[in-house]
């Protein structure tokens, strides 16, 4: 009970505060918007016959990651700046249980793109917004949601090792976009790009939206989500003790 | 001289400056890895969406990344000396403005060129485009005007940071708006005339034109009227932000705000 409340106020606080931020604003609604609105053009001018709403969550999704990658990638690294990872380690609370609260709340950020893309299309581009199955749609969008918090936490653990890493963080965006089939059919990439979209969860997550919206089946899709998920925590989890080992060992915890 | 100097050495000092902050480290996967994945995220978009060939994503997203340096640069460059707070020495010294401002636009001139060259030869590589030798002196100059244009649109936003608080937030908001009115990756005629009316009145938007046109094999006598509209887009967005610079450090003196980060 004492973890899932620590996990609900640090979600809540996180949320909140991610909110204020004109940064966050920007990446989770004006960008979205703007990529959305040239898919959009790009998709009506193209020969390709298909709904717009594909587009739309496909966008959304990218907002989704934008969020994440930035939020997450940068997250303990935002701490040393305020000055708050050495309080953050010392709390008697393990400090998975301290930073993945975080690193969801990157994730739950970008539910602000989704429903960005989504309303937008829908006043300028006739989008249509009938979820084929709305009850699968409102459990796959809280799972993709956590499968992608929970890869933000490997990429916290894993970028702070990384002097810059915003400049990783914009070097990652347009590639997992691409290999995740957001807006573009994973048959159109070479076969090799195949297993590493199987890897990642926004794949899963977006076509679990989409199989929901759409119709289909989105279970399976949910499913891989979890599992992803699942991994992707044990994976965070040695990822942070090694970051914290290192750190205390090295002295280098507040170093900016 | 003065201005000469003040033109030439400060411009260098302070694009080395912005690497004091902008280490290498920073500046490949930024300014050369990302673009890589922007063209192909946009070419592969328009091969499923069936729009158009490779080489109209490789030319409009290449002259597009032109105007990365430029407008980021600008924004780091007057932002970045009020978060250190040296814009009130800065602004104290005897110097004249008008080659102070535009010395520090020169570097990324030719950052946003090298940036749009790189951009090209990932698109010949991997991508089904092709480009003759005989095109590549024309479209060398279609990108060094689109980059000057650019880098005035830079020189807006930079001013702007003399009042605004998040000047970087304007910087992203112009470059992701110039992906959406200047015929980067939609052809303009399918945006409503509105919007086309918009992206006329930016830079990029005719400078992509004629790169297009000389892709396809035009003489650059037989786009110069596209790339005198470019270099006159510029110069105009240059004037502006001299005015918006000179009027912002007047208020910013009168009301003290010079340093408000």
């Amino acid at each position: 009970m004492r973890i899932l409340r620590l996990l609900w106020v640090g979600w809540k606080f996180h949320v909140k505060s991610l909110t204020l931020s004109a940064f966050f604003i920007l990446t989770s609604i004006l960008q979205p918007i703007i990529f959305a609105s040239v898919a959009y053009f790009m998709f009506r001018t193209g020969a390709r016959e298909g709904t717009l709403l594909y587009v739309a969550l496909g966008a959304g999704m990218m907002g989704i990651w934008s969020s994440t990658l930035f939020g997450s990638g940068g997250a303990i690294q935002w701490q040393r700046w305020q000055g708050t990872l050495e309080y953050c380690i010392a709390v008697p609370p393990p400090f998975l249980l301290v930073i993945l609260p975080l690193t969801l709340a990157t994730a739950t950020i970008g539910l602000y793109s989704l429903t960005a893309t989504l309303v937008w299309g829908w006043l300028f581009f006739d989008v249509p917004l009938e979820v084929a199955d709305p009850l699968a749609f409102a459990v796959a969008l809280p799972v993709a949601v956590v499968g992608l918090g929970l890869l933000g936490l490997i990429l916290a653990s894993t970028f702070v090792m990384y002097r810059n890493a915003n400049a990783l963080s914009n070097l990652l965006e347009y590639p997992v976009w691409l290999v995740t089939g957001l807006l573009v059919s994973l048959s159109l990439m070479p076969g090799w790009v195949g297993p590493i979209s199987w890897v990642l969860a926004p794949t899963w997550g977006v076509n679990a939206l989409r199989e929901a919206a759409i119709a289909g089946n989105p279970w399976p899709e949910i499913g891989m989500c979890l599992v992803l998920g699942a991994v992707y925590l044990v994976i965070g989890h040695f990822a942070l003790q090694h970051f914290e080992r290192l750190a205390r060992e090295r002295a280098t915890l507040s170093l900016t | 001289m003065t201005n000469a100097r003040v033109f030439f050495v400060g411009g260098y000092l302070s694009y080395r400056a912005l690497f004091n902050w902008m280490h290498w480290s920073y500046y490949v996967p930024t300014m050369l890895g990302a673009p890589i994945f922007q063209i192909l995220f946009f070419a592969y978009i328009g091969r499923y969406a069936q729009v158009k060939d490779d080489e109209f994503f490789v030319v409009g997203n290449a002259v597009q990344l032109s105007s990365m340096a430029g407008i980021y640069g600008m924004a780091m460059t007057v932002g970045g000396e009020r978060w250190t707070q040296t814009l009130s020495p800065l602004m104290a010294t005897p110097a004249s403005r008008l080659p102070l401002f535009l010395g520090r636009a020169l570097p990324l001139i030719a950052n946003g060129i090298i940036t749009s060259a790189f951009a090209f030869v990932v698109g010949w590589l991997l991508l089904d485009f092709e480009l003759g030798a005989r095109e590549i002196p024309a479209l060398a100059v279609v990108v060094a005007v689109s980059a000057f244009a650019c880098t005035s649109l830079g020189l807006v936003v930079g001013s702007l940071g003399l009042r605004v608080r998040d000047v970087f937030f304007l910087a992203n908001a112009v470059v992701y708006s110039l992906l959406l009115f200047c015929g980067v990756n939609i052809p303009l005629e399918s945006l409503p005339n509105w919007m086309e009316a918009v992206g006329r009145s930016l830079p990029l938007t005719h400078g992509i034109e004629a790169a297009r046109a000389i892709a396809d094999g035009a003489t650059l006598g037989s786009v110069d009227h596209l790339i005198w509209t470019e270099l006159g887009i510029g110069g105009a967005y240059a004037a502006v932000a001299y005015a918006l610079f000179r009027f912002f450090e007047i208020e910013g003196r009168r009301r003290a705000t010079l340093e408000t980060i």
